[in-house]
This record gives structure tokens, C-alpha cells and sequence, in this order.
């Protein structure tokens, strides 16, 4: 669990066993507040977990605390049923569907932008970059109801279209931004050594500017993508009858199986099952990524 | 606008030295048209469409949105209730107990050799989806007492059972918990990095002058990171004004109205209930009271550093 949260002290290290046991024994009110920490964020998602492998007749009648006292019944029907019966795996192939086109279209589109407010010239660039900053304030908010005549009028209102071209918009004010705020820290002098060898925007662009921006287009990929995976704002708005992502699909369950909680447990897991992966394997980037869209 | 010539300041300090490259307009004309077009025709469009739309009736869905509609603004009772005032009681405990909860878990860490997993154990919600967390948060709030660990737990001490989101006493504070709990691993990533760019020559001359730590937590670490908590706090701020999932989730904003926030009343409005004008009227009020914390934002992206 290393690299992006940082592995540093504020003090120096311990020479000895006997030194570090000192020093941990010192330590035990803070040992003990961060136990308290670890447990308040760690056991609502176990609970939740255990839940959803347990017998539905047990999760009726007895907490999911219970396994610690012996109650040891483990199923995987709970996932069997939301997968197959309750539509959950449509869902997934539905956000699947979703998030990869508007994830991969954003990145492409504001990388080829941000290439050129950070090494062409043309007249009002500054301008220009300065009013899609701004755009970045602009809610979801303020265009969803003309989004959907306007889809309607100019005959885009068809399967995840509406959702692809929403997504795609409203993330490039900060891919331009976070792009171009990456590019232009790029040596000057190979993009000039490109250029006296007579190499073409398009092929510096491709051969000189993206590879060495793996970073950040990495970061600002994760991010877009957990972004459109977790939405349901402009799921709920824009995606096609039978089209519904796992956001919008648990949300029903929750309306419809309110109080049955071995169904809800799993759907909220294979919901979660994506972003944790990335999570736990892409760490770095996904933190940076985060962190950097929390301004979006 | 002095917002707008700060930007271009920081925009030219960073560009990497001299003039860019010259002479091939056409050729920035292709790398720009498609986000320009998707901008133009996507979002500016709706945009002005939306203001002109609110103002159908005139002034009137703003009139009848501040003064005759109950469920968005109640001045009446007291305390005043309504999606406009819970807006406000999340964004001073929320913001305030991100803060609180983030500050207090970065300091702390910092002084364990585990801490990369308390940090990564409290930043695992901000993964999930919000759909997710709300149904994590409204199995902990379940009454029942054989189901709700929050019952259970209260059910040993012989109190409760609570309906914690059915009724309207509950149902703000519990859900800005649920909110908290989300987010305070952003707040903790952020201070915890800057915690860690105090140097440690200041706090070991503190230590040595005989400062005690609440001394040196009050008179060093907070004004240390007076810029990253206002960076933080800003950010959570507008968090809160485009809240909706959560809400929507997890009491679809009852019981009632009592849970409603702006940007749920705006999607309620605007369609299960049809009224597009009104619903406008709704986004248009987030936009002005964003805007003045977004000017904020873009000052500070001057100092990008503190994030990264």
C-alpha cells in the first residue's frame, strides 16, 4: 500500500527492537484512535460485504456480525440472482458500453486541443483557453433540458449516443485545462529538435508529445472513466430504455427490494467490483487523477 | 474579472519560455475544431437556452422559487427548513467535518509506520459510486435491529431503535454523516501532503524550545496550512452545491421534502415533474451561487502545486 499515499514520518526512524517497542508502547492513544478510524470506515463496506454472501433467510433474521459468533453460512446465490434475474449483468455490459467511448473520445479530443493551446499559435489563444477554463464552473445542471431537445432535433437521441456526447463534453474544460497545464512543462527543445527536422504538428503531436505524457493522460483517463462509470445524474436522464447502467439499475432495486438485503448487498458490490480493481492495481494514477479532477 | 487576468498571468508565467511555435494556423484550426465544436454546440448553447428559458414567466419562477415555494426555501419556522437551508447545514458541517475528521487523521498517521493504510483505508469511498455508498449508508441506518449495525450498537446501551432516514429530525444529520464519511479521504490525501511539506527543522526547534504538540498543532501546523484547507474547503463547497446522488439514493429527498438540496430539487423539477422552466430557474440559482466560490477556484490555480 505504498507509493501515492506517501511512506515518509515526521520523525526518524528506530535503531533498535527495543527502541521501536518504546516508542510503539509510547504510541498506544494513537494506536488506539486510529484502530477507532480504521474500523468507522472499514466496517459499513464489510458489513455490507459479508451481507452479500450470506443466506437470504439468515440475512433476514440475524445481523452480518453474527459470523463472528459462529454463524458461518456462506452462498453465492446473491450474486446469481442479481446477475441473471434482476438484470445486473445487462447493467454491466451497459456501463461498460458507456464509460469506455466516454473515456476514450474526451482523452483524444482534449489532448489535441491542449496540444494546441500549448505549443501552436493562432490569434485569441489565450482568449480562447481562458473561456474554457471558465467553462469548467458551468453545472451539468445548466444544459440538461436543452440537451434533450436538442438531441431530439438533431436526431442523436439514439442507444448511448446522448450519453457519449454529454460525457465527452462536459469532460474536456478540465482535460484541456489539465492537459495543456502538463504539455507545456515539456522540454522546449525536442519539440523544436522535431520540428527543424521537418517532422508535422500531427507527427509531433503523436510521436513526441503523447508518448512522454503517459502520466497524466493515464490519471485523467482513470478519473473520466470512474467518473461516467459511478454517474447517475445524466444516466438517469440520457440512457435508452433498456440502455440503464449499474447506477441507475441498483437504484431501482432499492425502490423495488427496499428492505432485502441480500440483493442490494451484491448489486451494490458488482457496482463496486470495477472501481475497486483500479483501485487497488492503479493506485498512483488514480489518486492523482482524483485529486486533480476534485476542481471538475 | 480581475479572476480572468490572473489566469492569463499564470497561463503566460507557465508557458516553458519564449514565443511558441509559429505558422501553422490552419493546422491549430483541426487540432481545435472538435472540442470547440462539442463546447460551442453542447454546453454554450444549453446554457443561454436554460437562462432564457428560466425567465419564461419573467421574474416569476424566481419569485414563487424564494418566496412561495416551502419545499425550496421556508423562512417561516424555525429553524428555516426547505432544499435552500439544507444546502447551507451541509455546507458548514460537512465542509467542517471533512476538514476536522482529514486534519485530524493526517496528523495522527503521520506519526505511525502504517500509515500509507489508514490513508488508503479512508480514501477507499471516494472509488466507489455514490449509488454504492448510499447503500452502504442505508443498511447502517436500517431500524431494525437485527440489520442496522448503527441500531445494534445503540440497542446495547438500550436505546433507539431510530428510523435515522424516515424521520425529519434525522434525517439531514444523517445523511451529512454519510456524506463525511465519503469524502474525508480527500481531505486527508490533501493535508497530509502538505503536513508533510513543513519542514521538520521547524517543528524540531519547536520541540526543543519546549512546545507542547497542542502548542505546536495550534501555532504551527494550522497556519502552515491555512492555503491547502481553504483549497480543500472550497472544493467540498462546491461538492455540496451539486450534491444529488447521494440524496437521491438514499431518501430520494424525504421524508417528504425534508432532505431535499438544490440540485435534487432541480432534477425533481425539471423532470419526473415536468416543469422545465422552474426546473431552470433552479440551475440557474446553483450557477450564481457557485460562481463567486469558483472564482475563488481559478485564483487558485495559480498555486496547482498544492494539489499535486
Amino acid at each position: 500500500m505504498s507509493g501515492a499515499f506517501g511512506d515518509q514520518a515526521l520523525e526518524p526512524p528506530a535503531r533498535t527492537t527495543s527502541q521501536r517497542m518504546a516508542r510503539f508502547v509510547a504510541k498506544t492513544p494513537i494506536h488506539i484512535a486510529l484502530l477507532a478510524i480504521a474500523l468507522v470506515w472499514l466496517l459499513p463496506t464489510i458489513g455490507l460485504l459479508i451481507t452479500s454472501f450470506r443466506p437470504s433467510e439468515d440475512v433476514l433474521s440475524n445481523g452480518w456480525w453474527t459470523v463472528f459468533t459462529g454463524n458461518l453460512r456462506f452462498t453465492t446465490d446473491n450474486y446469481q440472482s442479481v446477475l441473471g434475474g434482476q438484470g445486473m449483468l445487462t447493467a454491466f455490459l451497459n456501463s461498460v458500453s458507456i464509460s469506455i467511448p466516454s473515456t476514450i473520445l474526451p482523452l483524444l479530443i482534449s489532448a489535441l486541443a491542449a496540444y494546441a493551446f500549448a505549443w501552436l499559435e493562432f490569434p485569441l489563444r489565450d482568449t480562447i483557453f481562458l473561456v474554457v477554463v471558465a467553462l469548467l464552473m458551468i453545472p451539468v445542471q445548466m444544459t440538461l433540458i436543452p440537451l434533450l431537445d436538442l438531441f431530439a432535433a438533431l436526431g442523436l437521441n439514439r442507444g448511448f449516443l446522448m450519453l457519449w456526447i454529454a460525457h465527452t463534453t462536459f469532460a474536456l474544460p478540465f482535460g484541456i485545462f489539465l492537459l495543456r497545464n502538463f504539455f507545456i512543462t515539456l522540454p522546449r527543445d525536442l519539440i523544436e529538435a522535431a520540428r527543424m527536422d521537418g517532422a508535422s504538428s500531427w507527427k509531433i503531436f503523436t510521436t513526441v508529445v503523447v508518448p512522454l505524457s503517459v502520466p497524466a493522460l493515464a490519471s485523467y483517463g482513470i478519473f473520466q472513466f470512474l467518473w461516467v462509470w459511478n454517474d447517475l445524474l445524466m444516466a438517469l436522464i440520457f440512457a435508452p430504455r433498456g440502455g440503464q447502467p449499474m447506477t441507475v439499475q441498483v437504484t431501482g432495486l432499492l425502490g423495488t427490494y427496499g428492505t432485502e438485503w441480500h440483493i442490494l448487498a451484491a448489486a451494490a458490490f458488482v457496482i463496486m467490483l470495477v472501481p475497486l480493481i483500479v483501485f487497488f492495481s492503479l493506485q498512483r494514477y488514480f489518486v492523482q487523477g482524483l485529486l486533480a479532477g476534485s476542481v471538475k | 474579472m480581475s479572476a480572468t487576468s490572473t489566469a492569463v498571468t499564470s497561463a503566460k508565467a507557465q508557458r516553458s519560455g519564449g514565443s511558441p511555435i509559429r505558422g501553422w494556423n490552419w493546422m491549430a484550426s483541426l487540432f481545435l475544431t472538435p472540442a470547440l465544436l462539442l463546447l460551442g454546440v453542447f454546453m454554450l448553447y444549453p446554457v443561454i437556452s436554460t437562462i432564457v428559458l428560466s425567465f419564461d414567466r419573467g421574474l416569476g419562477n424566481y419569485i414563487r422559487l424564494l418566496t412561495a415555494d416551502r419545499r425550496f426555501l421556508d423562512l417561516s419556522t424555525f429553524p428555516p427548513s426547505g432544499a435552500l437551508f439544507n444546502n447551507v447545514l451541509w455546507v458548514v458541517f460537512y465542509t467542517t467535518g471533512c476538514i476536522f475528521f482529514g486534519l485530524l487523521i493526517a496528523v495522527l498517521a503521520t506519526r505511525v509506520r502504517y500509515e500509507p493504510a489508514i490513508k488508503a483505508i479512508v480514501f477507499l469511498p471516494m472509488a466507489i459510486a455514490a449509488t454504492a455508498l448510499g447503500v452502504i449508508w442505508r443498511f447502517v441506518y436500517t431500524p431494525d435491529r437485527d440489520t442496522g449495525l448503527l441500531n445494534a450498537l445503540l440497542g446495547i446501551f438500550h436505546l433507539g431503535p431510530i428510523a435515522f432516514l424516515g424521520d425529519t429530525g434525522w434525517v439531514n444529520t444523517a445523511l451529512i454523516i454519510a456524506g463525511i464519511w465519503g469524502s474525508v479521504g480527500f481531505a486527508t490525501v490533501i493535508l497530509s501532503a502538505a503536513l508533510k511539506g513543513i519542514s521538520t527543522e521547524v517543528l524540531e526547534a519547536a520541540r526543543v524550545d519546549g512546545a507542547r504538540e497542542s502548542q505546536i498543532f495550534r501555532r504551527i501546523i494550522i497556519p502552515m496550512l491555512s492555503l491547502p484547507i481553504s483549497v480543500v474547503a472550497v472544493t467540498l463547497v462546491i461538492n455540496v452545491i451539486k450534491l444529488f446522488d447521494l440524496i437521491y439514493v438514499m431518501t430520494a429527498g424525504g421524508p417528504g421534502s425534508s432532505s431535499r438540496v438544490i440540485a435534487f430539487t432541480m432534477y425533481q423539477e425539471a423532470f419526473p415533474a415536468g416543469r422545465v422552466d422552474y426546473g431552470a430557474a433552479v440551475a440557474v440559482m446553483m450557477l450564481v451561487i457557485l460562481i463567486p466560490v469558483l472564482i475563488f477556484n481559478v485564483r487558485r490555480f495559480r498555486s496547482e502545486r498544492v494539489v499535486q
